[in-house]
């Protein structure tokens, strides 16, 4: 009997940062133009140590002003996703569950087009107009996440085929409201329907967004990690979770808002990236086991891996042009759905 | 949640009275305009530590609605349930696995996972939300295991033990919950006999070791007959007797309520025994 420690729990988790750092410094040295490991090394201490100006402005332009924030982006957006994944996952009881497939971020998509058109017409102050987008992306979350909830249940149990059909056409629905929006003319100026629809990496964040996202993460994700192990019991159904002591109604409704907020928060600055998570933790749990106290964030630090490696991917293979990064996880996470999918039918 | 049932009733007073069902009914409706699907009429029954309870009925007789009434899933419609002197139902979630453990059909795992990691389940209740098994957990899942003879499939997957030992399993977990009261669904299901008997002797070794309360829900007569101190007989949402099996197994009502012929003979322990013969 071997019951997770603390100490377990931080050498699993400090081997994937481990990995994640080597992966960032490769991501950060590949693309257009090659930059040698000791000049990126040197820069990046040049950084810490506050002597940015001793840069060289090439470096500094590409490394530090283009790749590095794409990158991090990469990691909250892979992270949120990941995370989003593992839980909705736990509450729905079905590995197939994912923010992308269950239309939840489509509706955070509709969400977010609809506060930037908002954006345009009312005068907002610069702050505000930036809250808006990740707020309405949220609602959008949420609300699909309840509409597809209640589609997947029959007679008061989740039924697993209902729930991906009704996710599926709820994403079909909502995509062809995504793709309404864009035509329409107020919605004209806005990013192309490949962002919105596939998910892309290449818009560069500035320092204020990206530490309000690492942030925003951070909470999500924390109050996520609060009920990890009533997760635990609930993999065994509600019913039985509740009779071991879980208080199913109040973590149902604690997990589904903050898991909504993570889809809403990714969504609203990188659009619908699919099916990071649902590879990441499976994968996750084949390696660490299905514990949530392990799994949560052993996921947020795969997505975040999968998700780097992914964009650098995305911007390499067929460059100087570039691909949009959900086109890379939906040509590896397709198949594997699909193979979960037979393998839970036999 | 009204505070006045979760007060200590005059009766937590009386150390010999644990569980206490007093006129309790419940009816299904899908909606207040329609006729009710089911009804389960009013009644009652006591039970005390170290005693096992049958509520023993054929299908459709309200067996389980009864369990889940005691459990405190369901609120009585009437009536209330009392353990210790307080009403199962409104007792919040936490503090009633502490008190409640229910041993379900199956148990159904999304994951596989393995028998340890299972038991200890059991010790959800007893700590905060976030934080990891104490030696206490691990000691007392361990001895959980050892009381149902389950310690050797430790490190076995649950997907790959028998039903037998699967169910001995589920059983450990509820015993690391340390409740006060233990209730059992159809236990012996998918048993083959000797399972069922294993399974019978050992929550009667438990019951009088530990002082749990037992309440099970069965068809089955003759185990009902041979190990239960109390048997509850249902039938069609009502209760027709509540006594020792040697006053309740009469053959003229075990008949009527079962229907199918039988014969009851009294065994030299003074336990009822049932016979079945066919319609012809």
């Amino acid at each position: 009997m071997r019951p997770l420690t603390l100490g377990r729990l931080f050498l699993r988790c400090g081997i994937l940062a481990v990995i994640l750092f080597v992966v960032v410094v490769i991501a950060l040295k590949l693309g257009a133009v090659q930059v040698s490991l000791y000049g990126l090394g040197r820069d990046l201490i040049r950084v810490m140590l506050r002597q940015s100006s001793a840069i060289s402005t090439d470096y500094g332009m590409i490394v530090l002003d283009i790749r590095l924030p794409r990158i991090l982006l990469g990691i909250v957006v892979g992270a949120s996703l990941s995370v989003a994944g593992t839980s909705f996952q736990a509450l729905l009881r079905n590995p197939l569950a994912d923010p992308y497939v269950l239309g939840v971020s489509s509706g955070a998509a509709v969400g977010a087009i609809m506060a930037l058109i908002a954006e345009n017409h009312l005068s907002l102050s610069p702050e505000l107009a930036g809250l808006l987008t990740p707020l309405c992306a949220f609602v959008g979350a949420a609300v699909t996440i309840a509409a597809v909830y209640v589609l997947g249940r029959r007679e008061g149990q989740i039924d697993s085929g209902t729930l991906l059909l009704g996710g599926i056409i709820t994403a079909s629905f909502l995509n062809a409201v995504i793709m309404f929006l864009l035509t329409v003319p107020a919605g004209g100026n806005l990013r192309g329907a490949v962002y919105w629809l596939m998910g892309d990496l290449s818009t560069i964040p500035d320092v204020k967004l990206l530490g309000f996202l690492f942030v925003g993460f951070l909470v999500a994700a924390g109050v996520i990690y609060t009920t990890a192990s009533d997760l635990n019991l609930l993999l065994a159904g509600e019913k039985e979770a509740m009779h071991l002591g879980v208080d199913v109604p109040r973590v149902r409704i604690v997990v589904y808002i903050a898991a909504s907020i993570l889809t809403g928060l990714a969504v609203s600055v990188s659009g619908a990236i699919g099916y990071v998570g649902l590879l990441v933790p499976h994968v996750m749990r084949l390696i660490f086991g299905s514990d949530h106290r392990l799994l949560l964030p052993v996921s947020a630090l795969g997505g975040a891996i999968a998700l780097v490696i992914a964009d650098t991917l995305a911007r390499t293979v067929v460059a100087p042009s570039e691909l949009p990064v959900g086109a890379m996880t939906a040509m590896a996470g397709a198949p594997l759905f699909i193979y979960l999918l037979r393998r839970r039918l036999t | 949640m009204s505070t006045p049932l979760r007060t200590p009733m005059p009766s937590a007073a009386n150390p010999d009275l644990r569980l206490s069902v007093e006129q309790a009914s419940y009816v299904y409706a899908p909606n207040p305009t329609q006729a009710p699907l089911f009804t389960l009429e009013a009644l009652s029954f006591q039970a005390k530590p170290g005693e096992i309870v049958a509520i023993l009925g054929p299908n459709a007789s309200g067996k389980s609605t009864l369990l889940k009434l005691i459990s405190g899933e369901l609120a009585p419609l009437s009536g209330r349930i009392f353990l210790n002197g307080f009403a199962t139902h409104s007792l919040p979630p936490k503090t009633r696995a502490q008190r409640i453990a229910l041993v379900q059909q199956e148990s159904r795992l999304l994951f596989p996972s393995r028998v340890w990691e299972f038991a200890l389940q059991g010790r959800h209740a007893h700590g905060r939300s976030l934080r990891f098994e104490s030696e206490d957990d691990v000691t007392i899942a361990k001895n959980a295991l050892a009381q149902v003879g389950a310690l050797h499939l430790m490190d076995r997957w649950m997907d790959k033990i028998s039903g037998g030992e699967k169910q001995r399993v589920i059983l450990a977990r509820a015993l690391a919950q340390q409740p006060l009261l233990l209730l059992l669904d159809e236990p012996t299901l998918h048993l083959d006999i000797g399972a069922q008997v294993d399974l019978l002797d050992s929550l009667r070794r438990l019951a009088a070791e530990n002082r749990y309360t037992v309440v099970v829900v069965t068809h089955e007569l003759n185990l009902t007959g041979e190990y239960a101190d109390q048997v509850v007989l249902l039938q069609k949402g009502k209760c027709l007797r509540v006594g020792p099996p040697a006053t309740v197994f009469q053959r003229d009502l075990l008949e009527q309520v079962f229907q199918a012929p039988l014969s009851v003979e009294m065994t030299s322990s003074g336990r009822p025994r049932v016979t079945l013969f066919a319609k012809k």
